[in-house]
């Protein structure tokens, strides 16, 4: 996709991420998805550099409140946060009020009284950022709530893909996991349908949604037809954490049905990439040589991740409440 | 809408300025082009052909995006966040004297976050700077080492440069404020 400095004026003039917060894939323009991806090849490069820093965000507060066990997702905001020069404040909730007892309205209202400018929030509970949005002042960015959206996940993915094909519109995408718990599908599917994506999801029948074919995607349970002649393979944890049931008789038997195989992997377009947004579940939903093989983009995704969080940090940072600029 | 600079003298002026730039420095040994996007880019690599044909040496250039440095975002009144675009510099920056490239030098502060952003890819023996019109109207002090032309405005003023590479033209035009 090469652009020229006159066709991304045109674009400037267009577009500009004008919201409070950034809670879901779903309610992005597919502008604003190209805008924040185009901003994270900027952002990139920062992290190249000798001194990896940037005065972009000096004097800005952002509060990374996780609810829930996170390294990767948790690691990276911080680390974009400090290249932007944001002063940042992590709150592990083992360690915190929360376990007296405290609501998280309260929690969040306690914390905006020492005047933050942005919460990076995960949550076990879906829709729980869109309740802080509501209650905060600051700028909410979901880092994960409950079974509803990832949005950074989706677009660091689509980042890595855009990456390597320089499109995402008429690759066909294979999804394979549990399909029913993955915020991380669900942002996937919004952001890869905005931008014409052809998407195949794929899980054992338990583990499909009822309604998936609605967001126009299509739904099997046989992985052969999902990944023939794939661009891309994206494998997702299988979460016994939020298994409250059988939905399949037992790992190995997953492993042996949808499993990740180099066989199977073979089936895809020979410059397939093999995605998985961690943690890895080796010998579950990959084996260890397609995960370590030279197909796999996994450490890619990681290291694109920060790249993608500066650029939601800092287009969030601009706020909405103003007019067009100069 | 007067032209205050054709294509002509917008040629002839940077012909002059890589003339002095190699009288000033003796060759052009150790130097180095950055232009500041957007428009400073395309005077860079016009300045780095000319003096090739002058030398016979190739000068690298880079560029360099410096939205991330502006001391004017994050503040409400200024609108949505400018868009930032990516800093291009291939080679080392240390122990070279670095030709700064701009299109109009105005108030200083564009020049200001510039030096700031170069200062993080290195420490260059010297920093000189380059620029198509100066405007005046400084606020802070910073001085071209290389001025196309001297042009006094009033602040409501608005100095537009175009460019065959951007804008499809060469010319410098200044436009009143409330429409020419």
């Amino acid at each position: 996709m090469s652009t020229t400095s006159q066709e991304l004026d045109q674009k400037q003039a267009v577009t500009a991420l004008r919201r409070k917060d950034l809670l879901g894939i779903a309610e992005l323009s597919p502008q604003e998805i190209e805008l924040v991806l185009d901003t994270a090849e900027a952002m990139k490069e920062v992290g190249t550099r000798p001194i990896k820093k940037v005065p972009a965000l000096r004097g800005k507060t952002v509060v990374n409140l996780f609810y829930e066990p996170s390294t990767r997702t948790r690691t990276s905001f911080e680390i974009a946060e400090k290249r932007l020069s944001a002063d940042t404040l992590n709150i592990a909730i083992g360690t915190s009020s929360v376990v007296k007892g405290e609501t998280l309205a309260d929690t969040a209202l306690n914390l905006e009284a020492m005047s933050p400018d942005m919460i990076v929030l995960r949550h076990a509970s879906s829709g729980a950022c869109h309740f802080l949005s509501r209650v905060c002042r600051s700028a909410i960015i979901n880092a994960g709530d409950g079974m509803h959206e990832h949005p950074t996940q989706a677009l660091l993915d689509a980042f890595t893909i855009r990456e390597r094909k320089k499109r995402l519109a008429g690759l066909k995408i294979a999804i394979v996991g549990d399909l029913l718990h993955s915020r991380v599908l669900r942002s996937n599917i919004h952001l890869l349908t905005k931008l014409g994506a052809d998407v195949w999801v794929c899980g054992p029948p338990t583990l499909i949604p009822a309604d998936i074919r609605r967001f126009g995607v299509t739904a099997t349970s046989v992985v052969e037809e999902a990944v023939r002649d794939a661009d891309v393979i994206m494998l997702l944890r299988i979460q016994l954490e939020r298994m409250e049931g059988a939905y399949f008789p037992s790992l190995r038997e997953y492993f042996r049905v949808f499993g990740m195989t180099e066989e199977r992997m073979l089936m895809a377009r020979p410059d397939v990439m093999i995605m998985h947004p961690g943690p890895m579940n080796r010998g579950v939903e990959i084996a260890s040589e397609v995960a370590d093989g030279p197909y796999s983009v996994i450490l890619d995704q990681v290291a694109n991740g920060v790249a993608v969080r500066m650029a939601v940090l800092y287009l969030l940072a601009g706020g909405v409440e103003h007019e067009e600029a100069a | 809408m007067p032209v205050v600079m054709d294509a002509d003298r917008i040629g002839r002026t940077l012909t002059r300025i890589a003339h002095e730039i190699v009288e000033r420095n003796k060759g052009t040994d150790d130097l180095a082009l950055v232009g500041v996007r957007t428009r400073g880019v395309p005077i860079a690599r016009r300045i780095a052909r000319t003096l090739r044909e002058i030398t016979g040496q190739d000068v690298p250039t880079g560029s360099l995006d410096i939205t991330l440095y502006r001391d004017d975002t994050m503040r409400h009144a200024v609108g949505a966040q400018p868009l930032v675009r990516k800093t291009d510099i291939q080679f080392s920056i240390d122990n070279r004297k670095i030709l700064l490239v701009d299109d109009v030098l105005y108030t200083g502060r564009t020049t200001r976050a510039a030096l700031d952003a170069l200062i993080d890819y290195g420490r260059p023996k010297a920093i000189q700077l380059i620029v198509l019109v100066d405007r005046g109207h400084r606020e802070l002090p910073i001085k071209a080492d290389y001025v196309g032309k001297n042009l006094p405005t009033a602040p409501e003023e608005i100095v537009q440069v175009r460019l065959l590479e951007i804008d499809g033209e060469d010319e410098v035009v200044v436009e009143t404020g409330g429409g020419a």
